[in-house]
Formats: C-alpha cells, sequence, structure tokens
C-alpha cells in the first residue's frame, strides 16, 4: 500500500469509543451545567451562577490576550462594557415591538459591538506588545471611561441604563424573568463560547499567536507578520469580551459605566492570573474562584479585599501558574495512578497551614478592630472570646502564624522530595 | 474526565455552604451599602444611626408585634450597582423582606428598579424599598415605584427651599453653580436655574459648572474661575471629599462668598471647612433636622448618640425617623407583609424628632417634612453642639414650612397590587 | 480674565510640579529597571499618612525627614524581597507584583487609620498668606511646594549628571547588562534606585498631604496621571518627565478655565444645535468637563505616534 492509503486506512480506524473520550469532558460539563439548578436551586445560588458564567467567558476572552498571545492588557473592561452598553440599548429600543431579537440571540449584539472596538482600537494598540500594549490599553480604558460623563445619553451617568428583558418577544413561549431561565441562557452561551474560545487555540491562528507570545522575532522571520497575528486575536477576544458584556446586561437589567472602568479592567486580569493563564481550564477555575470570594467572602469579614490583593500577590510570586499550573503539576502523578500516594503528606501539610492562616487572620481581625478605636472590643474566634488589647491574644496570634510558617517549611521540602520522586520514577516494569 | 469531576465536586463542595436559617422570629432589615472601597465611610456613618435607631425601638419598646425584634443585616455592594442587584438577591434569600439604603442615586435607582421588577415576577414574596438619603428626583417621579418609599428631601425640595430662603436676601445677586456631573449634580443645577429665575430674576447665574465626581483633587483652578466671575454666593450639592476639597480651595485663595450646600454637615465635611478657616456664618446647609434646633427629643437623642458612638453626631436624623415609622407601621398593620407596610406608610402622618409635622405623600411617596436653612458658626448661644469636635456648629437661619416645599410630581405608579 | 489666566498658570505649574515630584521616582525606576511601579502611587498616599502620623507626634519638619526615609527603606525592602523574586520572570510579571502590591498598601492604610479622611494640618510656620495677585491670595504652603519640588528636580539633574553613582544609573538605563558586565552590583543599584523613587514618592505625599485631602482614595486619583507624565516624557529622561508635568498640569488646570463647547463654537458659524440624544451631548460638553480627559488622549497619542515619548532614550 502506498504511504497515503497506510495513513488513511489507519485514520479512518478512530471508533465512536474514541471520539466520546475526547469530547468526555465537554460531555460531562454540559451535564454539570444542565443539572446545578437542581441541586443549588436558591435565588443566590443561581445569580452566583449565572455571575459565574459571564465571568467565564470574560476570563477566557482575556486569557486569549495574556495567556496565549502574552498581551497584557489594562483595559479589557472597554469591549465588555460597551458590549453591555449596545445591548441594552438594543433591549430598549427592541422592547414590545414584533420585529425583535429574540432574547437569547441578544448576545450576538454584544459580540459584534465588541469586534467592532476591537477593530477601531486594536489597530493602534497592537503594534507593539509587551509594556507598550500595556500602557495604551491603560491609556484607552480610562480614555472611555472619563467619555462617560460627557455622554449621558448613552451611559446614563452614575445609574447607567436600565432594560426589561421580559419585554422582548417570547422565545417558545419562555420570557426569561425568573433566574432559572437567565441561568439556562448563561450557561449555554457560557458552554458554546468556551467550547469556540478552545477550538480558537487550535486553529492556526491560535497556534500562531502563541508563537508570537514565545518568540515574535523568529515569527517574524518565518514570514507571519507578529502585529498581524495580535491584531486578529485581539478582534477575537474583544468579540467575546462583548458577548460576556450583553450577558451581564441580560443578568443584571442594568449597566453601569463601573463595567468600563479601570476596576473592573483589574478584577479579570485578578480572576485570570490567579486561575492560571498556561492553561485553558485556568480562568475558568479563576472566573469561579473570584466570583465565589467575592460574593461570600465580603460577608465573613470587612478586610476581604486584603486577602484578596494578598492572594493576587502570592499566586504572582510563588505560584505564576496560577490554580491550573498547581493542578496541574500534579499531572504526571496522576498519569501514574500515583496522586493517592501524596494525599498523605499535603493532608499532613494541612496543620501547619492551619495554624497559620488561623494566627494571620486573627491578627488581622484583631488589628482592624483595635485600629476603629474600639480597643475594648472582643473578637469571637473560633468559638474563642479573644479581647483586641490583649497582648496575650496578640501574642498568642503571632506564635500560632510564625509555628504555622516554622512547621509548614520543615515539612515543605520533604513534600517537594516525595513529589519529585513519585513524579519521575520509573513506574513498575511488568514481568521485571 | 477526571478533572471534569474534581472540578465539578470542588465547586458543589464550596457552594455546600451552609446558609444560614432565618430566625422566624426577627424582622430583617436589610441594608446594602459600600462598607469597603472609596465610599465606604459613609456606609459606616449609616450603619451606626441606624442601630442606634433599631435598638431604641428594641430596647425600649420592646420590638414589634408583641416582642418581635427588628434586626439589620448588612450587605456590601461595593458602591457597584450590578453588585447591589446581587446583594439584594442575598438579602431575599436569608428572609429579609424590607430593604433600605440611601448613599448613591445609582444605587437607589437599581434597587428599586429590582424590588419592582421582583415583585413583579414573584407575586406573593414581595419586598420593600426604604430610601434614606438618595436624593435623584427621579426617584419619585419618572421612575417611581410603590414599593419606594423615600425619607430625605430630594434635591428639588430642597433646593425650592434654598431658593425661597435667597428670595428674602436682597445681599444674594451673583449666584455660581458648582456640582458634580452625575445625575443628583445635573438635576441640581437644572433646578437651581430655573427656580432662581422664577423667584428672582434680578439673580444673575455667572457661573455654571460641572466637574467629574470624586476625582478632583485641587480645586484652585474652579476656586479662580469663582473668583473671576464676581459670585457672591455659591450653591453646590457636593458631597464628600468633592465639598472638602473644593471649601478647602476657597480658604486658601480667600475667597470670601456664601456657600449654599446640602451636605456640608456630612462626614469629614465640618472638619474640612473648619480647617479652610472661612468666616462664621458664611457656610450654609439646607437640611431637614439637626440637634441644635432645640427640641428636648432631639437634644436627648444627640447626647445619647454622641456618647455612644465616640461623639459622632446625628447626620442623618430621617433614619432615625424611617425606623420609627416602619414600627408604626408594623404594629397598626399587625404584620411585616410589604403590602400592607407599602400601604400603611403611603398614607402616615408623623411628628418629627424636632417637633414638626410630617407626612408621605401618597402618589409619589416623598417625605414632607420642614426644612431648615442653616450656617456654621462657633459655639455659643443656642448653638450647643458642634460638629465633629471643630468647635463650630450649626445654627437656625430659615425655617421653610413643608407646605411651602410641596412640589408637583409626574409619578404615574404602575405597580400598584390592586391593579 | 487676566485674573483667571495668571491663577491658572499659577495653579497649573503647582499640580504640575506636584505631578513631577511623583513622576521623577517613577520615571528612574521605569528607566532603570523597565518595572511599571503600579504601586508608585500607593507609596505617595503612604507618606502622606506617615507625614500626618509624624507629624502628630513631633512635628511637620521631623515628618518632612522621617516619612520619605521610612517610605523609601519600605520600598527598598519591597526591591530585595519581592519585586527581585520576580524580576527573572519578566516585566509582565513585575508590572503584575505592583499591581497586587497597590492594592495590599491600600488595604493596610485603610485598616490603620481608617476610611475616612485624616486631618494633616498645614503647619502653622508655613500657614499664611505668601502674596496676592488681583485680589486672590495665595497660600505660603504651596509656594513651599514649588520651591522643594524645583530643588528636588536640580538635585536629581546634579546626581545624575554630576556623580559617579549618577552616571552608573544613566548607564544602567540603556545598557543594564554591560554596566553589570563592567563588575557593578546592578541588583544594589536596583534597589537604590526603586528605595528613591519610592522615598521620593513619600516626599511628594508629605508636601501634598495637608494640601489635598488625605484620604484613602488619594492613590487612585493621581495613579492614571502619572503613567501619563511618565510616558509622555519619556522613558530615561527627568528633564522630559519635568516638561510633561508641567504641561500636563499647565493644560488640565487651564482646560478647566474654558467654557466653550463645541457647539459654541460651530454656532457661531451658524451651525445648529441639535436638541437630543448622543450628539446633543457632544455638542454641548464645554471643554472644562473633557478637561479630565485630555491626559489620557495624549497618552494613546503619543504611545501611538512617539512612543519614545518627548524626550526618551529608548522605546517602552
Amino acid at each position: 500500500m502506498s504511504s497515503e492509503a497506510r495513513t488513511e486506512a489507519l485514520t479512518s480506524q478512530v471508533s465512536t469509543a474514541d471520539t466520546v473520550k475526547r469530547y468526555s469532558v465537554w460531555i460531562a460539563t454540559a451535564a454539570i451545567l444542565t443539572s446545578l439548578p437542581a441541586i443549588l436551586s436558591s435565588g443566590t445560588a443561581l445569580t452566583t451562577m449565572s455571575l459565574m458564567g459571564i465571568m467565564i467567558v470574560f476570563s477566557l476572552s482575556y486569557n486569549m490576550l495574556l495567556g496565549q498571545t502574552g498581551l497584557l492588557s489594562f483595559g479589557h473592561a472597554v469591549y465588555y462594557g460597551l458590549g453591555g452598553f449596545f445591548t441594552v440599548h438594543a433591549m430598549n429600543g427592541f422592547g414590545g415591538k414584533a420585529l425583535a431579537i429574540p432574547l437569547p440571540l441578544i448576545p450576538f449584539v454584544g459580540g459584534v459591538t465588541g469586534l467592532m472596538f476591537g477593530i477601531i482600537f486594536g489597530s493602534v494598540s497592537t503594534r507593539r506588545a509587551g509594556t507598550s500594549f500595556a500602557m495604551i490599553t491603560l491609556g484607552l480604558g480610562e480614555l472611555v471611561a472619563s467619555a462617560s460623563p460627557i455622554l449621558p445619553t448613552f451611559f446614563g451617568g452614575e445609574e447607567g441604563i436600565s432594560t426589561n428583558r421580559t419585554t422582548l418577544p417570547a422565545f417558545f413561549g419562555l420570557r426569561f424573568g425568573s433566574q432559572l431561565e437567565t441561568y439556562y441562557l448563561i450557561a449555554a452561551w457560557c458552554f458554546v463560547c468556551a467550547a469556540l474560545m478552545f477550538a480558537f487555540t487550535r486553529t492556526p491562528l491560535g497556534r500562531m499567536s502563541m508563537a508570537v507570545r514565545i518568540n515574535p522575532e523568529r515569527t517574524e522571520f518565518n514570514g507571519y507578520s507578529a502585529a498581524m497575528v495580535r491584531f486578529f486575536v485581539f478582534c477575537v477576544s474583544s468579540f467575546f469580551a462583548g458577548v460576556a458584556g450583553s450577558l451581564a446586561a441580560v443578568n443584571f437589567e442594568l449597566m453601569t459605566v463601573a463595567s468600563i472602568s479601570a476596576r473592573q479592567s483589574g478584577t479579570v486580569l485578578l480572576m485570570t492570573f490567579v486561575g492560571g493563564v498556561e492553561h485553558f481550564i485556568g480562568p475558568i477555575l479563576g472566573a469561579i474562584l473570584v466570583v465565589f470570594l467575592q460574593s461570600f467572602l465580603s460577608d465573613l469579614t470587612d478586610a476581604w479585599m486584603l486577602y484578596f490583593g494578598l492572594l493576587f500577590v502570592a499566586v504572582v510570586v510563588f505560584a505564576p501558574g496560577g490554580l491550573a499550573g498547581l493542578i496541574m503539576l500534579h499531572a504526571p502523578l496522576v498519569r501514574r495512578s500515583r496522586l493517592h500516594r501524596i494525599i498523605p503528606y499535603y493532608a499532613v501539610m494541612l496543620l501547619p497551614i492551619a495554624l497559620g492562616l488561623v494566627g494571620a487572620a486573627g491578627l488581622v481581625g484583631m488589628a482592624r478592630i483595635l485600629w476603629a478605636n474600639n480597643s475594648n472590643a472582643t473578637v469571637h474566634f473560633l468559638g474563642v472570646e479573644c479581647h483586641a488589647g490583649n497582648p496575650l491574644a496578640w501574642g498568642a496570634a503571632v506564635l500560632l502564624m510564625f509555628a504555622g510558617l516554622w512547621l509548614g517549611r520543615l515539612w515543605a521540602s520533604r513534600v517537594s522530595k516525595v513529589f519529585v520522586l513519585l513524579g519521575h520514577e520509573p513506574p513498575k516494569q511488568v514481568g521485571r | 474526565m477526571r478533572q471534569a469531576v474534581a472540578i465539578g465536586s470542588m465547586v458543589w463542595a464550596l457552594f455546600a455552604w451552609p446558609m444560614p436559617s432565618a430566625s422566624a422570629q426577627n424582622i430583617k432589615i436589610a441594608y446594602i451599602d459600600s462598607f469597603s472601597g472609596m465610599m465606604a465611610d459613609v456606609g459606616d456613618v449609616a450603619t451606626r444611626q441606624l442601630r442606634f435607631a433599631i435598638e431604641r425601638i428594641n430596647n425600649q419598646k420592646g420590638g414589634v408585634l408583641n416582642g418581635r425584634k427588628l434586626e439589620l443585616v448588612l450587605y456590601d455592594n461595593k458602591f457597584s450597582a450590578q453588585e447591589t442587584v446581587l446583594a439584594a438577591q442575598k438579602a431575599i434569600d436569608a428572609g429579609a423582606r424590607i430593604i433600605t439604603q440611601g448613599n448613591g442615586s445609582s444605587i437607589a435607582a437599581a434597587i428599586s428598579d429590582f424590588v419592582t421588577k421582583y415583585n413583579e415576577r414573584h407575586p406573593g414574596r414581595e419586598v420593600i424599598y426604604l430610601n434614606f438619603a438618595a436624593i435623584d428626583p427621579i426617584l419619585t417621579n419618572e421612575k417611581c415605584s410603590y414599593w419606594h418609599f423615600r425619607w430625605d428631601a430630594h434635591s428639588d425640595i430642597k433646593l425650592q427651599a434654598l431658593t425661597n430662603y435667597i428670595k428674602s436676601n436682597q445681599d444674594i445677586k451673583n449666584v455660581y453653580l458648582i456640582n458634580q456631573d452625575y445625575s443628583m449634580g445635573q438635576a441640581v443645577r437644572k433646578t437651581a436655574r430655573d427656580m432662581l429665575s422664577d423667584k428672582r430674576s434680578d439673580i444673575k447665574i455667572v457661573g455654571d459648572e460641572l466637574h467629574p465626581i470624586g476625582r478632583i483633587s485641587d480645586f484652585a483652578p474652579y476656586i479662580a474661575k469663582i473668583k473671576a466671575s464676581g459670585a457672591d454666593s455659591v450653591i453646590t450639592a457636593n458631597w464628600g471629599s468633592d465639598l472638602a476639597l473644593l471649601i478647602k480651595a476657597a480658604g486658601e485663595a480667600s475667597l470670601h462668598v456664601n456657600w449654599f450646600t446640602f451636605y456640608a454637615g456630612g462626614n469629614g465635611s465640618p472638619t474640612a471647612i473648619k480647617q479652610a478657616n472661612p468666616e462664621p456664618g458664611r457656610v450654609f446647609y439646607v437640611v431637614d433636622g439637626y440637634a441644635n434646633l432645640g427640641g428636648k427629643e432631639a437634644v436627648l437623642l444627640e447626647e445619647e448618640f454622641r456618647r455612644t458612638n465616640g461623639g459622632k453626631s446625628i447626620i442623618y436624623p430621617q433614619v432615625i425617623e424611617m425606623v420609627e415609622m416602619l414600627a408604626i407601621a408594623i404594629n397598626s398593620s399587625k404584620t411585616d407583609d410589604p403590602k400592607q407596610l407599602a400601604n400603611a406608610l403611603s398614607k402616615m402622618k408623623y411628628t418629627t424628632i424636632y417637633g414638626d409635622e410630617a407626612f408621605f405623600r401618597a402618589a409619589d411617596h416623598q417625605f414632607f417634612q420642614d426644612m431648615y436653612v442653616a450656617s456654621f458658626v462657633p459655639l455659643g448661644g443656642e448653638v450647643k453642639f458642634d460638629e465633629e469636635s471643630s468647635g463650630w456648629g450649626w445654627k437656625t437661619i430659615a425655617k421653610i414650612p413643608a407646605s411651602d416645599t410641596l412640589l408637583p410630581t409626574t409619578c404615574k405608579m404602575q405597580n400598584h397590587p390592586g391593579q | 480674565m487676566l485674573q483667571l489666566a495668571i491663577l491658572s498658570t499659577l495653579n497649573g505649574i503647582l499640580y504640575g510640579m506636584l505631578l513631577f515630584l511623583l513622576a521623577s521616582g517613577l520615571t528612574l525606576i521605569f528607566s532603570v529597571m523597565g518595572v511599571l511601579n503600579f504601586a508608585h502611587a500607593s507609596f505617595y498616599m503612604l507618606g502622606a499618612y506617615l507625614g500626618f502620623q509624624i507629624s502628630q507626634l513631633a512635628g511637620f519638619w521631623v515628618a518632612l525627614v522621617a516619612a520619605p526615609l521610612l517610605v523609601g527603606g519600605l520600598g527598598a525592602a519591597i526591591e530585595r524581597w519581592g519585586l527581585r523574586a520576580v524580576h527573572k520572570r519578566g516585566h509582565g510579571a513585575e508590572l503584575l507584583f505592583t499591581f497586587g502590591l497597590a492594592i495590599v498598601i491600600e488595604e493596610l492604610v485603610q485598616m490603620v487609620w481608617g476610611k475616612l479622611p485624616v486631618d494633616y494640618r498645614v503647619p502653622a510656620a508655613l500657614n499664611f498668606h505668601a502674596f496676592e495677585v488681583l485680589g486672590i491670595t495665595y497660600p505660603a504652603f504651596r509656594v513651599f511646594m514649588l520651591l522643594m519640588a524645583l530643588g528636588i528636580f536640580l538635585l536629581l539633574f546634579f546626581v545624575l549628571t554630576r556623580s559617579r553613582l549618577g552616571l552608573i544609573i544613566r548607564a544602567a538605563l540603556t545598557h543594564p547588562e554591560m554596566v553589570s558586565m563592567l563588575g557593578h552590583d546592578v541588583p544594589k543599584v536596583f534597589m537604590l534606585v526603586f528605595g528613591a523613587g519610592c522615598g521620593l514618592a513619600g516626599l511628594a505625599g508629605v508636601v501634598a498631604g495637608p494640601l489635598l485631602v488625605t484620604q484613602p482614595s488619594m492613590a487612585n486619583t493621581l495613579g492614571p496621571i502619572l503613567f501619563v507624565v511618565v510616558v509622555f516624557g519619556g522613558l530615561g529622561s527627568v528633564p522630559g518627565a519635568f516638561i510633561a508635568s508641567l504641561t500636563i498640569g499647565l493644560v488640565q488646570t487651564f482646560a478647566v478655565s474654558i467654557d466653550y463647547s463645541l457647539g459654541d463654537a460651530l454656532a457661531g458659524i451658524g451651525v445648529g444645535r441639535p436638541t437630543d440624544g448622543v450628539l446633543r451631548d457632544i455638542y454641548s460638553v464645554p471643554v472644562a468637563q473633557v478637561g479630565p480627559l485630555i491626559p489620557y488622549l495624549i497618552l494613546v497619542l503619543v504611545l501611538i505616534f512617539r512612543p519614545t515619548g518627548l524626550m526618551g532614550a529608548r522605546e517602552t
């Protein structure tokens, strides 16, 4: 047989079982997304999950720039926000009319908006990469944000533009009034967008964007224009950011200038980076984690923003691969089916970590109360009442923190040795 | 595959966080405001006053409906309208049917909108929204809602009171308007022009400025403009650092004009004003009440509040009135169902802690009470309480009765449950 | 009109000098180390708060010396133990580090001093009116600030051009690897530059604190403008930063005085004013409201058309 015929014969042997295995992750994800509301059905859970869906699309679009192409943007929220604003105006324009886009297709409005502005702003931003790019995106972001008070008709000033998603024509009888229906809409779009963005990483353009990140000079030598590659990726990324903005508009039925602000850009950067820029699943994890922390941590403590900042700095310094990177570190272990052997070591690690965290949190809590000029106040910590002005309590917290750090350090070297061993020890050969 | 399962179970585990079960006895009042970030101090101030008022009801009057206590639950919205919607959802989930807020008309609009839509989509599980300080007139005009009640005089009413005072003051000839560039500031500027031309057509408006909110660090250029315009009075609805910096810059440039403000009594402003060393009696404040008015109840309350809150003054007397009136509504309707409460409140009459007769107007759910124009002077005479330990306090200059402030409304409530 | 022009010039120069105090440190750090210190404005804020606290205990003049030293020391420590660890991973990682640092510093400041503005007053010795211009007085403290900023500029200029250290720093601006190969301790130079830059920011804070209200949001107000100044002035150029700061200070101050709008200009030639919608907004907005926008416009235009900035030695 000729070589082509042989290859032909081999590839046509892909069976259904293989296809299912390849797409198993996606099938499982779809199943989980569909069944989640059954498990977590409270209003808050639905709203939070909807927000997570929106942020997942946003972060994935951001990672197209950061993780894939190496472009650090400080103004990505512009496309998100503008997509959302065009969407609310479209919804308000369409509301009540017979010939309107049904709600499930509305996110296209945001996507097209994002694409449009991506083309306009991208043409000037993407000529250079690196810090220059970061600065231009910062400038553009601040520019658009500063322009918002000047155009109150479009941006609605401080109170934004509100809309009502039930005024659009019913889609197979669904009016999307309830949060449950909105969740399914967002989940569907999130799934489709994630799949598309994943597919993008497999396209030639997607591959070239990674090449541009790794070695732009070499890419140029191979005949590709690095600037054009960056520009195209920027446009696609802005499209998806616009879609995320649309989903946000549908979800909250309100769009304010906060969505184009530097703070929103900072949040998506935080999410993507903490989740991990080196793996596709990183931004997804980051979005879920950060939305969760933002929603629930602020109820537990006033100093949540401080914890956020510290988490971010810790990830930058110690774990630049983010959460996904940490998880993927264990991939060699999983491949050799040895994950269970490191678990006892991690379990022992939990003690010093817990001590350290308790101590640190106690310190922060007491410091806050003390400086709020209320040194008579007591902190209820883990059921124990600690007097904020009591040096003994402070001493205990400091002790706990240092004990945790010291023990952790002692144990950490042991854990890393075992880790390396488990990861690289040759597998037991059968029959020898 | 394993990754998906692992991640899925992690997400599920995170969500299996136990939800606090609502204590069936307590009536929850959810207070949504900014407790972190730039506007955090205003959230703190209002919280103290809400707690003070609620404790009075719970301790001195034994709660409502024969022993049920009012409970304040705080939700942080990080001064974001979208976070507010999320916070409102959380509050409702935790069993709160009364939502209150005040700082930021943009936030208020978001809550009002959300509550209206929610009540429409979930009949039988309505919630009610009590607004104690967001004064954009639009909330009781074009964007009014049956479920929204506003205790603070909105900016048009405040301007009505102010321009009524200016009408009789022939010293004022050239007025400069400077406001923050957002809905409330824009409303103030437009209404001020209209009202002034109506009542004192001889007054010239020599300047009309809008500046970005919370972004200007140095107001010296604006002060230069005010000076160059020859104005003798400035009307501003600025609050927070925007007011403090404006007056500070004026002090440095020795600009001597009358300052007609809405928020000179707000947190941090008296300190900044004193620091700018103005002449006594030049800084004015349009407000519904303060301790130096002299009413016995008001004085007692002020003393008690300052004692238990580190010397801070009652900046939002309407918060105390709001809680009291809520308790009255609950007791008179014998229920905590928002439908009945809304009904009771919309017709309620009330005597304020300053002894004034006040009432709600059913057409737009706006609370009307006597307004006062006060000026900032050193302690002495009737000025017994000072602000923020500065040695200066508020002295009454004029009283404008509520009947003079009954502006027309364009509100057409579409969400009355009876319709 | 003349009164307004004179005052605007004075105020513009003053604002520009404040920006320069901050930008000088930032441009040095950016130029020598390649890291854009996002937390620079946070060090400025820290300087203001420390200045406040120390002046409560020991007076303003002690604070003027002590606070910048403290802030500079803190900056050096952060460089040594934090930034250096991230340095090998490239500029992106360093940017992110300083970004997180900015958040942490702001939160810590809020934790210690609360969220309200603090009562940081002008020292009594300087609390008088220096001179009067057409009816408006000019405070002595502002003149002090002006003189201080000028002094710093001259000091920096002399250190960079006449001293050996300055020579090494200027060399490291354009050829850091070469400098290291010639045997100079480049990490130590980095630490020194970072510390000095933060110290300058702290000094700006101590001086600006009484002038502008000392509150947690002061970092975010000034932060973005700083980057505009640094990029506009060009990398590696302290004179460039000087010119850029003054330009932006003057432009912003003068823009505030102009109340004309596009609609006014077009009405002059007979074009009607739209009554509704977005076009009305664009037509009626006065230049004064557009003022805050101008620096960012400059930033974007500079980066597109002249990335080296006004007087930069090399590109970003």
